[in-house]
């Protein structure tokens, strides 16, 4: 994969970042996503300590760090799939921290995750229709009473298709998930995410284990759906496709935000540079180099 | 030796009150391990409390024996309760853990001298069944059936509702199976955290399909009651759960009709082969065996029937292979 094909999607024509300052804990013009001291430990290791962050409406913003950096364990923390021992964030001027994983997802801010959970042994069709939500036919006595939710059902089956027309999924409807290849698992994992309407998706290495032919069609998915005014916050490795997508990196070092910044910022920040770029040569050298 | 009497016998079993009970409580464990993924292995647990619930009520309170159903289904709700609250947050090892243990737990109170006063202990409860057979439309000194398979009266009317409530909950799970709810709990079975960055409550999608499976058992613990007229804590031993889950995987956990052809698959094979050996015995072939080993033979023969139809069959009587084969991850 070449970066000048990457670079036709990115996001330099228009600056979605208004007049934020690149340097850690900066605040946007209309932040979606706010966090205060956010800390998690295990045992003696301090995984995650991010004193401020705010995320940007409507942006791609990408989080970036060595490994073992708390990236994952930042977004579980941020999803509720992991325990905080301490902090506070907001999604859409909501306090969300302390609520549960589902509580989370029901806000408007779903996550994927890093290794694919495709329902393997439920059709493609079916694991889209468990993200719809406030399904009638879900609650227990609900499920009885099938005139209750014949047309709802019908109008998420609608919905679903047309998800899985655009992730180019639709032949594969009647499929079983576990009979799709890791590329098609991740559109799938993404398109579910989409089904139940979020305002921000959180992509956990949207692009680990997919091959070269498909990373290009997930890219533009990816900025389709910040196109369409969605927010995305996604951790990634592969410093082309962030650089080439992102309207905002995040760079995090054992647990700390050290950076902030558009990709051009981050490119010729020293700091980034040590802490995560140098340490890996030929990654650290095209990033220093900017474009190759 | 008369083989057509041996298969008669067998094919008596595979309709008779046992395997009906037995297809009953395996509908609930079905529920539980081939919709939702729940590792229950104290389904016998569930069993029991819904036996004592008419034992009790009936032998001690000298209550109708509606009455001890219904207390034994309110004891079905607690012990799930209490099984699922504190493990079911948790991986699902733990509730197989947990299940097990509570199941051997719940036995060793029931049998323990402070519980004697409502459970006589080791002595057991008697005469259970004559509220049941009160309202009994069949002639209860009568022979029905066909042929060298036949049932007593008392026998008729216990599988009449035994295998009606079998049908009423096969029903009832496959409305829930085939429903947005249904959707619900076949993802948690596939991967939990999955269903739960989609907004869905797992934990209490989890406690509802327990509930529901250990309702199920309890009522088949509750018609075992009456079916023996005489119950005792030591028949709800760890081994009727496990056969409960030999009657699952061998009939096809996940498909509504499994555990009523496991069920009926079960007492075929454990009948003929105990006939079978008798019959064997009888005729001087197996000179080296006396009579207690004959128990063990046929354990060990039927088990191994099972580990054939599991490895040439695993998916079960009627399960789908290629579904099962996709669970790689």
């Amino acid at each position: 994969m070449s970066s000048d094909e990457v670079d036709t999607s990115a996001a330099v024509d228009v600056d979605r970042m208004a007049d934020a300052l690149p340097e850690p804990g900066s605040s946007k013009s209309d932040p979606i996503l706010v966090a205060d001291d956010v800390k998690r430990s295990f045992g003696g290791l301090t995984a995650v300590d991010v004193n401020h962050l705010e995320v940007q409406r409507g942006t791609i913003t990408a989080l970036i760090g060595p490994n073992g950096a708390g990236k994952s364990t930042f977004f579980n923390l941020l999803t509720g799939f992991d325990r905080v021992d301490g902090g506070r964030w907001t999604f859409e001027g909501q306090r969300i921290n302390g609520r549960r994983g589902h509580q989370v997802a029901r806000a408007g801010m779903v996550r994927t995750f890093q290794l694919t959970k495709a329902l393997t042994r439920m059709t493609v069709l079916d694991n889209m229709l468990l993200g719809a939500q406030g399904q009638l036919g879900e609650r227990m006595a609900g499920a009885f009473l099938r005139p209750l939710w014949r047309s709802q059902e019908r109008a998420n089956t609608e919905r679903a298709m047309e998800l899985l027309e655009r992730f180019k999924l639709i032949d594969k409807r009647q499929d079983m998930a576990g009979s799709l290849s890791g590329g098609q698992r991740k559109l799938l994992e993404m398109a579910r995410a989409l089904m139940t309407d979020p305002s921000m998706i959180m992509l956990d290495e949207p692009m680990a284990g997919v091959n070269p032919a498909l990373v290009q069609s997930l890219l533009q998915h990816i900025t389709s759906l910040r196109d369409e005014g969605k927010t995305v916050l996604f951790v990634e490795h592969d410093m082309d496709v962030i650089m080439g997508i992102s309207d905002w990196i995040v760079v995090l070092a054992q647990g700390q935000v050290i950076a902030e910044g558009r990709p051009s910022d981050i490119r010729s920040d020293q700091q980034v540079i040590d802490a995560y770029l140098g340490a890996q040569e030929v990654e650290g050298e095209s990033g220093e180099s900017g474009d190759e | 030796m008369d083989i057509f009497m041996i298969l008669a016998e067998a094919a008596r079993s595979a309709v008779g009150p046992i395997a009906a009970i037995y297809a009953l409580a395996a509908v609930g464990l079905n529920l539980h391990f081939g919709y939702t993924g729940l590792l229950n292995f104290g389904q016998v647990g569930f069993m029991l409390v819904g036996a004592y619930g008419v034992g009790i009520s009936v032998a001690v309170f000298d209550l109708p024996v509606a009455v001890g159903f219904l207390v034994g289904l309110g004891c079905a709700v607690v012990l799930a309760l209490l099984l699922g609250i504190p493990t079911l947050r948790l991986r699902a090892d733990y509730l197989a853990i947990t299940t097990i243990a509570a199941a051997e737990v719940l036995r060793l109170v029931y049998r323990a001298g402070f519980a004697e006063p409502l459970t006589k202990g080791v002595y057991g409860l008697q005469n259970l069944s004559s509220g049941f057979r009160e309202v009994n439309p069949f002639d209860a000194g009568g022979r029905y059936g066909v042929g060298a398979i036949t049932f007593t009266g008392n026998q008729m009317w216990l599988m009449t509702v035994t295998w009606g409530l079998v049908a009423l909950f096969l029903l009832i799970t496959w409305l829930l199976i085939h429903s947005p709810w249904g959707r619900v709990i076949k993802g948690i079975r596939e991967d939990e955290d999955a269903v739960r960055s989609l907004g869905k409550n797992v934990f209490a999608y989890k406690m509802q399909a327990l509930v529901l499976g250990g309702l199920i058992g309890a009522l088949a613990g509750a018609m075992l009651a009456v079916h023996q007229g005489a119950i005792q804590p030591d028949q709800f031993k760890p081994q009727v759960t496990f056969f409960l889950w030999v009657i699952l995987l061998l009939g096809g956990a996940g498909r509504v009709f499994g555990p009523v052809l496991g069920s009926m698959a079960f007492w075929f094979l454990m009948s003929f082969t105990d006939g079978f050996l008798k019959g064997l015995g009888r005729e001087g072939l197996l000179p080296f065996l006396s009579g207690p080993d004959y128990g063990a033979i046929q354990l060990a023969f039927a088990g191994l029937m099972l580990v054939l139809l599991i490895v040439f069959r695993p998916q079960g009587l009627i399960g789908d292979r290629k579904e099962m084969l996709i669970n790689v991850k």
